[in-house]
């Protein structure tokens, strides 16, 4: 008997018990979506995130100003201290100081009601210059960014966000209108693109301004001083060169060594890593449920073949009659306990890529099947419908014809 | 002339812990080609026990079995299932047909295990199945059919793979008279177109039917008259 009899008469058998056969394949349907969804849910949470915070410049790395000591001896957090400077800034662009860093954005920020000729809105004003858009990867849709010469110029002018914008004009377009910030008027010239929201809130609710002009002219200060320092890498790979150049440079230039060091540098690689951490062992906790649920379909497999053997002992008992040789036995119903694994298996992907379409519509994010899970989860139903019938075959094949027959 | 069948003091013993049940004890029979024998005994008189050894589905305790000139007694299961498969055709009480399978389907399964081709099956199936008269039953499943055309879709496939052998055990147990009257005339039928066939019954008028008839009682075979071999 060869190989495509063999699958014949499983395909035979198969049909011959609908009912049967359907609810031993639901059991690895089941399991094998199960593997699938999680496996793609968690993977697709792990992209959105890594996506999102991308999105805040991937090269990023942020100084920030270290902790201040007052004279009672309470120690200030992170940033409470003024120790950075437009200096600092001005240092870390010079290519010969820290040749991974692109792009340097001092800032500073404050929150502020803007005035527009109708309306008003309390946002977050930030100033900073030119090289802002390049260290939080951002673009212009409409109108420009301001130039180093608005900004040496301490020039009113300002760019807004999509969330500011449509909260002051309405559906109008913002540039070439005029706003007010603590009193100053300032000329809009133009709309960042729309980031979305991310972990550090809307980043589409902002005001852009020459970091001049802030100092100046909105916070009134006299300062050289800065809330934090916006560096970008050359690239990802430079990421760790660009963060001990300016670390480096930062000590020499305040006279300090790493160890009394009074600023921080933080890379958003940190905040990724931690992250996909996280997503990963979620991932790997559901896959690992799914799995249990992969094995219970495949102990409903074994147990549906122990008693299909059991029930069948008198068609083994002719078959064998009628010369079927105990090879030919096993083979056969292990063909059938595979096939009903793999046909299942193939119907649990289905279900798996319909699952996953439903998902991503009902859902703000993709759910990515993963196609190394999906073939580990088809092989692991193959293997189970083969382990689940190996047992059950071998009794079948070792039943004597005579005692087979005799069964009632 | 070499019989087709010889059993040479063939024992058997069922032993089932402390107890053992002598089935056979001693059983001497040689059957020629084309010969039609009737074996006829009460229930537990060993007929059964005779007939599964006939039939290489059980193996003797002790003695010598020839089946077409082979050895039987001393083959492995493999072996046992090629000599069931080619040179044994079995007709059933119970017809002991697939349910699932049509009545072409239940004919080709001994020459699916002899390796023979789909086309050359289905070709052989509906000869025989048009020999036995179910020529417009070949697509009816055993469910669909009376319990006399069950019969003969069962001779059909003892018949398929051209045995050496017709071994039919209680063929007429499960059927009315008429039905009864046409499983042997088919039977007959195939004896004068020169098949072996050894038939086991316990009723007396279907062992009249064969040419030679014997009786089993306790183990050992007889005459009709009682007369020991």
């Amino acid at each position: 008997m060869d190989f495509r009899e063999t699958v014949r008469t499983a395909i035979t058998a198969i049909l011959g018990r609908k009912l049967r056969s359907a609810l031993t394949m639901l059991g690895i349907l089941i399991g094998i979506a199960a593997v699938m969804l999680t496996v793609g849910l968690g993977q697709g949470a792990q992209a959105e995130i890594t996506g999102r915070i991308n999105a805040l410049g991937s090269n990023l790395l942020i100084v920030s100003p270290g902790s201040t000591t007052s004279s009672s001896g309470i120690r200030g957090g992170v940033g409470s201290a003024t120790t950075l400077t437009l200096n600092d800034a001005a240092m870390l662009a010079d290519r010969t100081v820290a040749p991974d860093v692109e792009a340097v954005a001092p800032v500073l920020q404050s929150s502020a009601s803007v005035v527009s000729a109708d309306s008003n809105w309390t946002t977050m004003v930030v100033g900073s210059t030119p090289d802002w858009t390049t260290v939080r990867a951002r673009t212009i849709t409409q109108g420009r960014f301001f130039t180093a010469a608005e900004n040496a110029a301490q020039a009113p002018v300002a760019v807004i966000g999509t969330t500011t914008a449509s909260n002051l004009f309405g559906n109008r377009s913002p540039v070439g209108q005029t706003i007010q910030v603590k009193g100053v008027t300032l000329t809009v010239i133009g709309e960042l693109n729309s980031a979305g929201s991310s972990i550090t809130g809307d980043q589409d609710d902002t005001v852009v301004v020459p970091i001049a002009t802030f100092t100046q002219r909105i916070s009134g200060g006299s300062g050289l001083s800065v809330a934090s320092i916006y560096l970008s890498a050359t690239s990802q790979d430079t990421l760790s060169a660009a963060y001990q150049e300016s670390s480096a440079a930062l000590n020499t230039a305040h006279g300090t060594t790493s160890d009394t060091q009074d600023f921080t540098v933080n890379s958003q690689q940190t905040l990724v890593n931690t992250i996909a951490t996280t997503t990963q062992t979620l991932t790997a906790l559901l896959g690992s449920v799914a799995a249990i649920s992969l094995l219970v379909g495949g102990i409903g497999v074994m147990n549906i073949m122990l008693v299909s053997v059991t029930e069948r002992t008198r068609e083994i008992g002719l078959r064998k009659a009628l010369g079927a040789t105990p090879v030919a036995i096993r083979q056969q119903f292990l063909t059938e306990a595979s096939m009903l694994g793999l046909i299942g298996g193939l119907l649990g992907v289905g279900l798996g890529l319909l699952g996953s379409v439903v998902l991503t519509k009902l859902l703000s994010f993709q759910v990515q099947p993963s196609w190394p899970a999906t073939l580990v989860a088809l092989v692991v139903s193959l293997l189970i419908g083969v382990v689940a019938g190996v047992y059950p075959a071998s009794r079948a094949a070792k039943l004597a014809p005579i005692d087979a027959l005799r069964t009632e | 002339m070499t019989p087709i069948l010889s059993l040479r003091d063939i024992h058997k013993t069922y032993s089932n812990g402390s107890i053992s049940l002598e089935a056979l004890r001693g059983i001497d029979l040689d059957v020629d080609e084309g010969d039609y024998l009737a074996i006829m005994g009460p229930s537990g008189s060993g007929k059964s026990t005779l007939m599964h050894i006939i039939g290489c589905l059980d193996i003797a305790t002790s003695g010598r079995y020839e089946l077409a000139g082979q050895d039987v007694s001393t083959m492995s299961e493999k072996q046992l299932a090629v000599v069931r498969n080619k040179s044994i055709g079995f007709v059933f009480q119970q017809f002991n047909l697939l349910p699932s399978l049509t009545a072409q389907q239940n004919v080709e399964l001994p020459l699916v295990y002899a390796g023979v081709s789909r086309i050359e099956r289905a070709r052989r199936a509906a000869e025989v199945l048009e020999a036995v008269g179910l020529g417009d039953r070949m697509a009816h499943r055993p469910g669909e059919l009376s319990g006399g055309q069950q019969q003969r879709v069962s001779v059909a496939r003892a018949l398929v793979n051209n045995p050496d052998l017709i071994l039919a055990d209680e063929p007429t147990g499960n059927l009315d008279s008429v039905s009864t009257e046409d499983v042997l005339r088919l039977l007959a039928g195939l004896h004068e177109r020169g098949r072996t066939i050894v038939l086991i019954t316990h009723e007396h008028d279907v062992a009249l039917q064969a040419s030679r008839t014997y009786a089993i009682r306790d183990g050992l075979l007889s005459t009709l008259d009682g007369s020991t071999l």
